[in-house]
């Protein structure tokens, strides 16, 4: 398998030795391969798609269909170290609900989205006047899954108003590098933000 | 015979029986003297018994899952569509074995075959047995066969529930359980289909309480009512709508007037019917329906699931299919959810198929890929 992405690899690290984990939208179970092989981890991901199941499967990780939208019921309160949503925040119907459900039955969540206030997203709609594409967003907009776009700013007013205390914050640029300006003006220069959350 | 199956066929297959003498308990209280299995094997056991798979069948199912009992058979065993060469239980990697369910009527002990103590059919007088009990006798043949643990356990329908007692019962004895188109317990509705089909059986006139044997006749309108009944909760109105809609002989407003066969689901469900009285034993129906309904392994645990799947190591590989409405995949989930409560290692897939409950014996392509690559996991752990 190649070698995972930098967010994935700061994901990863966030992840302890042993940690009982849930993946939201694990994909092809990449994530949750290499915490299985490198951090002892065990647990679950959900995926929707039909080829991110078999390809999990393959990956052997265990892999349960599911539809985000429809909460995680099927899991009891603290049953998890770690939940982690990796930049699937802005596609499910209502991202505060999943926020608390991802708290309800893990100690820590881990999300990372795409930073919609990113500066060049910013020049697509205020320049050019066109809806916002970049490598992190490659949709166009009438066929995106992303529905609910949110920026570093959005995201920790959400999480004040949700009674979620942020532990770390983590953000890269393009192509997932981690230059200077994204850490002195996230908002502006930050492609994809990585957060770890729990309850307050 | 080479070319005379399709290449991805097992082809020319042979039943085989084996006795055992040792006494059965029941979870009935009553105990079988001994008894006989009749079961059938594809591909090659190798040297250290590790690549073994046992796959159970469903209500109306016996162990010819695969493959040709004739050179001239019409249509191979039950679950062609995964097993064979390069299929889901590849029969390459897979040594395959089959076995007709204690109480069947194709050769394994049941009510067709001869009580001892009297010399006749057991009849109606064969004890009820439960998924329990299969699993008790299976393990027998697999001592007999030399595996102490099989790669995995595998079936649909009734055979989920009996892979998913296997994971239970018997936990050091199966690597994998496949746990196809099942339910942790029979719905209220199930049950109700159940006993439909038990009461057309058991008010035929020829039933003669089930000492039907000696007379030379059989309850063959009441087992064919019970199978058609059977046969409309196995299809989804989409696969029925789309198979017959309301095709009929003649023109579209010429009506017979009477109540001849005119539709063309008349025709299949008469046709299925029928045929099945020729190839089955109205008191294994009644039997195999009864397992059914008693089927709930949580009931000793006060209902709970995860409770009663706690002791389950071998992990599960869990599917549904979207259309089927008799063993829909709400029941699925709560297999899964049970296992997820109780730590347990599980995939599980919901396959989008419009064929209802039958889908697990069709080639549905999303479903062989999925199965195709959870048993290449399988043949990777055991290095086949």
């Amino acid at each position: 398998m190649s070698p995972l992405r930098a967010d994935l690899e700061i994901v990863a690290d966030w992840v302890g030795t042993g940690d009982r984990v849930l993946d939201l939208g694990c994909g092809d179970g990449r994530l949750l391969r290499h915490l299985f092989d490198s951090r002892q981890a065990t647990g679950y991901g959900l995926e929707i798609d039909p080829a991110g199941i078999t390809r999990s499967i393959a990956n052997g990780i265990n892999v349960i269909e599911s539809d985000l939208d429809e909460g995680l019921s099927d899991f009891e309160d603290d049953a998890f170290d770690q939940v982690i949503l990796t930049q699937t925040l802005q596609a499910v119907q209502r991202p505060d609900q999943l926020l608390r459900e991802m708290l309800r039955v893990g100690h820590t969540g881990i999300v990372t989205f795409p930073n919609f206030a990113y500066y060049r997203l910013r020049y697509h709609l205020a320049v050019r006047g066109r809806m916002p594409m970049s490598e992190a967003l490659s949709y166009a907009w009438y066929e995106t899954p992303n529905i609910h776009f949110c920026t570093i700013h959005d995201f920790e007013a959400l999480c004040e108003e949700l009674g979620i205390h942020i532990l770390e914050r983590r953000v890269l640029s393009h192509d997932f590098k981690r230059p200077l300006l994204a850490s002195l003006i996230p908002n502006l220069f930050g492609e994809v933000a990585l957060y770890r959350i729990c309850r307050a | 015979m080479t070319g005379a199956f399709p290449e991805d066929s097992v082809g020319l297959v042979t039943p085989r029986t084996v006795h055992f003498d040792e006494p059965l308990s029941l979870d009935s209280g009553r105990v079988l003297p001994g008894y006989t299995l009749a079961y059938e094997t594809y591909g090659e056991l190798n040297a250290d018994a590790s690549n073994a798979v046992l796959v159970c069948h469903a209500l109306s199912g016996n162990h010819h899952a695969a493959g040709y009992s004739a050179p001239d058979e019409r249509k191979p065993g039950w679950w062609e569509a995964c097993i064979g060469p390069g299929k889901p239980l590849d029969t390459n990697r897979f040594f395959i074995v089959c076995s007709n369910n204690l109480g069947g009527c194709h050769g394994s002990t049941g009510p067709t075959t001869s009580n001892p103590e009297t010399g006749e059919p057991y009849g109606a007088d064969f004890p009820l047995v439960t998924v329990r009990d299969w699993v008790r006798s299976q393990a027998r043949l697999a001592d007999y066969l030399g595996i102490t643990r099989w790669a995995a356990v595998a079936g649909g329908s009734l055979g989920g529930m009996q892979a998913l007692q296997w994971a239970i019962d018997l936990p050091d004895r199966l690597a994998h359980a496949i746990v196809i188109a099942a339910a942790p317990r029979l719905s209220a509705q199930n049950i109700a289909f159940n006993e439909v089909a038990r009461q057309a059986i058991r008010s035929d006139p020829d039933f003669r309480e089930g000492r039907y044997a000696a007379t030379g006749d059989r309850p063959r309108t009441g087992l064919m009512l019970a199978r058609m009944l059977g046969h409309i909760t196995y299809l989804s109105e989409a696969a029925m709508g789309e198979k017959f809609g309301r095709d009929r002989r003649g023109k579209p407003d010429d009506y017979g007037f009477n109540y001849d066969v005119e539709f063309e689901v008349e025709r299949y469900l008469r046709y299925q019917g029928q045929s099945f009285v020729d190839r089955f034993d109205a008191n294994t129906y009644l039997l195999m329906t009864r397992a059914l309904d008693y089927f709930d392994p949580a009931a000793a645990h006060a209902g709970d699931l995860a409770q009663a799947l706690r002791g389950v190591t071998a992990p599960c590989f869990v599917a549904s299919f979207t259309s089927d409405w008799r063993f829909p995949p709400a029941a699925s989930r709560e297999i899964v959810r049970a296992l997820l409560d109780s730590n347990k290692r599980v995939s599980y897939t919901e396959i989008r198929a419009d064929h209802g409950h039958d889908a697990f014996l069709m080639p549905v392509p999303r479903y062989r890929e999925v199965f195709t690559t959870y048993m290449q996991r399988v043949a990777a752990e055991v290095g086949v």
